[in-house]
């Protein structure tokens, strides 16, 4: 080896079938070296680590996405076919393939490692879950399996530590070609069989019992339902009671550091900008983050132990009266947590055309922060009384409101399938083994997540936070000047100016500025109603005042005003962190504008019925 | 003679796979189907049914199991004699 090919590092890409323990295996080789992005021009996640062999070779390491077939039907599989044969636009072809089978599986990861194999590049072939495969009582003759492939079988275990040992001191070595490569027209099931029966002793392949135990019960028509019914209860629970002492420290940490920031500078446009705009703005966002954490813990604890398609194999019924699959319906849960996390999830579902419609009916999903805007107008407007001697009426309008939002995906979803009358929408999903979730790969989904939203939806809200700051400080009032200052400023100014264009919906210019300072995030909308009506400042947990105010005859609100409000917040697009992700995922403004414009469309519709009705009714 | 299909398997029945039909002349769903394995002299097993209209079915093909829709098990003809 030269000096040369010494310091550039060799890059070598990890093949395999979806759930082959692949991205077990990369987190095992690269620990922490790890990069998440984009292929170029395409959704499809790309991960890429570095690690250093033992004996001190670089090594870049690409995590292609996961594929039964090089015959690809996914845009994932697309990008894996292309990465392979080289032909991927901008990417160079890998130095060497690593084709991750699992040895418990080999019936159906054989396959495609022989179409691997047939690509005739340098190639190892690692052999993971090789503990399950011995412990199910399977023998594998691994020698003969190597000189019937024609390439090096490492047997790995990428969950234990030290698992992939023996791969790294392969990798030292020189990768090469496979030594003979199958016939074109070769029938690669034929040449499994063949392989199966020569190197494995139990080929009747005892499937797992534990597998065979759990399922009766959670594939089971009324059990599985139950199973699934709590586990969602203890997912909601999770997200929004044990979320909210976190979500409180880091509210009352955010307003503290603003305190104490704004002690050290002068009073000031500066003071303003850091404490009202960034601080305000930016801390109500990150109050999220300890509800999309559980979210997304609980949700890759699903995933990883094997339980999430058996979720989609129970709900897809219900999902294609829809015109959607199984694989929708978590996506569409989480959104109820927040929509980000909710469209972020949508990776999972590989058909592009029912991933879009996802993403574009997750917004209607009533996210939490929709919670504080209802309660607080639900308490206003609506009478507290019992109905059907054991319902509140405040409750069963906040339950109607999520309904409401269901409703409307359903039927949004439906006019979307009308339009391509031919596209047969498929299930034909794998249900893995069950399997305990490992530690390190939760911990990393986890933090690449996370920081995919600190960073995207950061830098967004930042942005936005700003300019809406400027917005309500600028110009500032008049000396003398009677009223609140917002009214003087470009948001007062805009308040009024867009305020005929809301008159037909019954919106006074105070909820119009209210709606534009509360694009940064839904629940902003209620601190700016007290700025604006200038009370003193609101805590949004308990807005008393607000309250009071709103419904008391001094107020230039009506019921009709409130319910017209309340229809505004079930369809209106009030959160920019949705339209950035909506933008990122799909990678075109095209459909993030289109979610903007049919939402804005289906909430000025709605609230101009409700007025108009409630006024009638209600005068 | 009547072509027996796999959703015609009741639970906890196996068969053996004799072939895919296309639904049409580029059935992609059919390939993907004979990708997973479902090809001639395959055993397969009826494992779950879902709640609605017996729909979908989930399947264990080898050690494999796999959730199909009774669209996509139609495509999957079955020896009439095992």
């Amino acid at each position: 080896m030269t000096k040369e090919t010494e310091n550039t590092p060799l890059r070598i890409a990890l093949v395999g079938n979806p759930n082959c323990g692949k991205t077990a295996l990369f987190n095992q080789l690269t620990g922490s070296r790890q990069k998440v992005a984009n292929y170029a021009g395409v959704t499809v996640e790309r991960k890429e680590g570095q690690f250093i062999t033992p004996k001190g070779r670089s090594i870049k390491l690409i995590d292609l996405p996961g594929a039964y077939s090089l015959k690809a039907t996914s845009p994932d599989e697309v990008v894996t076919r292309d990465i392979c044969m080289g032909n991927y636009h901008g990417e160079p072809a890998p130095d060497a393939l690593i084709c991750v089978i699992d040895a418990t599986n080999l019936r159906l990861h054989l396959r495609f490692a022989l179409e691997i194999q047939r690509l005739n590049r340098p190639m190892i072939i690692a052999l993971n879950m090789v503990d399950i495969a011995k412990r199910r009582g399977l023998d594998i003759d691994i020698p003969k399996l190597e000189s019937l492939l024609g390439v090096s079988v490492i047997p790995t275990v990428a969950t234990h530590k030290g698992g992939a040992e023996n791969l790294l001191k392969r990798i030292d070595q020189p990768i090469e070609r496979p030594k003979h490569v199958l016939d074109e027209n070769a029938d690669l099931h034929v040449e499994v069989r063949r392989i199966l029966k020569e190197c494995v002793t139990d080929r009747a392949f005892k499937s797992s019992t534990l597998d065979r135990k759990l399922d009766r019960w959670i594939l089971h028509p009324i059990w599985g339902m139950i199973i699934l019914l709590v586990l969602l209860f203890l997912m909601f629970q999770a997200v929004f009671s044990w979320a909210q002492p976190f979500m409180d420290g880091i509210q009352d940490l955010t307003t503290w550091l603003g305190v104490h920031i704004a002690h050290l500078l002068p009073d000031g446009i500066l003071q303003s900008l850091i404490i009202n705009g960034i601080f305000a703005g930016v801390g109500t966002t990150i109050a999220f983050l300890p509800q999309i954490l559980i979210l997304f813990l609980w949700i890759l604890c699903l995933e990883e132990s094997g339980y999430l398609p058996r979720a989609a194999f129970l709900l897809d019924r219900f999902m294609a009266i829809a015109g959607l699959n199984g694989r929708s319906f978590i996506p569409l849960l989480s959104s109820f947590a927040c929509a980000v996390p909710g469209i972020m999830a949508t990776r999972t579902i590989p058909s592009a055309r029912d991933r879009l419609v996802t993403i574009l009916i997750a917004p209607l999903m009533t996210c939490s922060a929709r919670l504080p805007v209802y309660t607080l107008l639900i308490s206003a407007f609506i009478p507290y009384k019992t109905v059907g001697y054991i319902f509140n009426l405040q409750g069963l309008v906040l339950f109607g409101l999520y309904i409401l939002g269901i409703v409307a995906a359903f039927i949004i979803a439906l006019v979307l399938r009308k339009r391509d009358q031919s596209y047969e929408n498929t299930l034909l999903l794998e249900l893995p083994s069950y399997r305990l979730p490992n530690l390190r790969d939760i911990l990393f989904g986890l933090w690449q997540r996370i920081a995919i939203f600190v960073n995207r939806v950061g830098t967004i809200i930042l942005t936005v936070s700003v300019l809406l700051w400027v917005l309500s400080s600028f110009p500032s009032p008049p000396p003398g000047a009677k009223g609140p200052a917002i009214d003087y400023s470009l948001a007062g100014m805009v308040g009024h100016w867009i305020q005929p264009f809301f008159a037909p919906v019954g919106f006074n210019w105070e909820i119009c500025v209210a709606l534009i300072l509360g694009l940064a995030a839904r629940e902003v909308a209620i601190t700016s109603l007290a700025t604006v009506y200038s009370l003193a400042a609101v805590d949004t947990d308990s807005p008393t005042q607000l309250i009071q105010f709103l419904s008391s005859p001094n107020s230039s609100w009506t019921i009709a005003t409130g319910l017209s409000f309340l229809m505004w917040y079930v369809f209106a697009p009030q959160c920019f962190s949705t339209l950035a992700i909506i933008r990122r995922e799909t990678n075109s403004w095209k459909y993030a504008t289109l979610a903007a414009l049919y939402l804005f469309a289906m909430a000025y519709a709605a609230s101009f019925i409700t007025w108009h009705v409630a006024s009638f009714f209600c005068t | 003679m009547k072509k027996f299909y796999l959703h015609d398997l009741p639970i906890g029945t196996k068969g053996i796979v004799d072939y895919v039909e296309d639904a049409s002349s580029t059935d992609k769903i059919a390939e993907r189907l004979r990708d997973l394995g479902f090809v001639h002299g395959e055993s397969v097993e009826v494992i779950a049914f879902g709640q609605l209209g017996a729909n979908p079915i989930a399947v264990q093909i080898g050690s494999t199991r796999f959730a199909l829709r009774r669209s996509e098990a139609a495509r999957v003809v079955l020896r009439s004699s095992i």
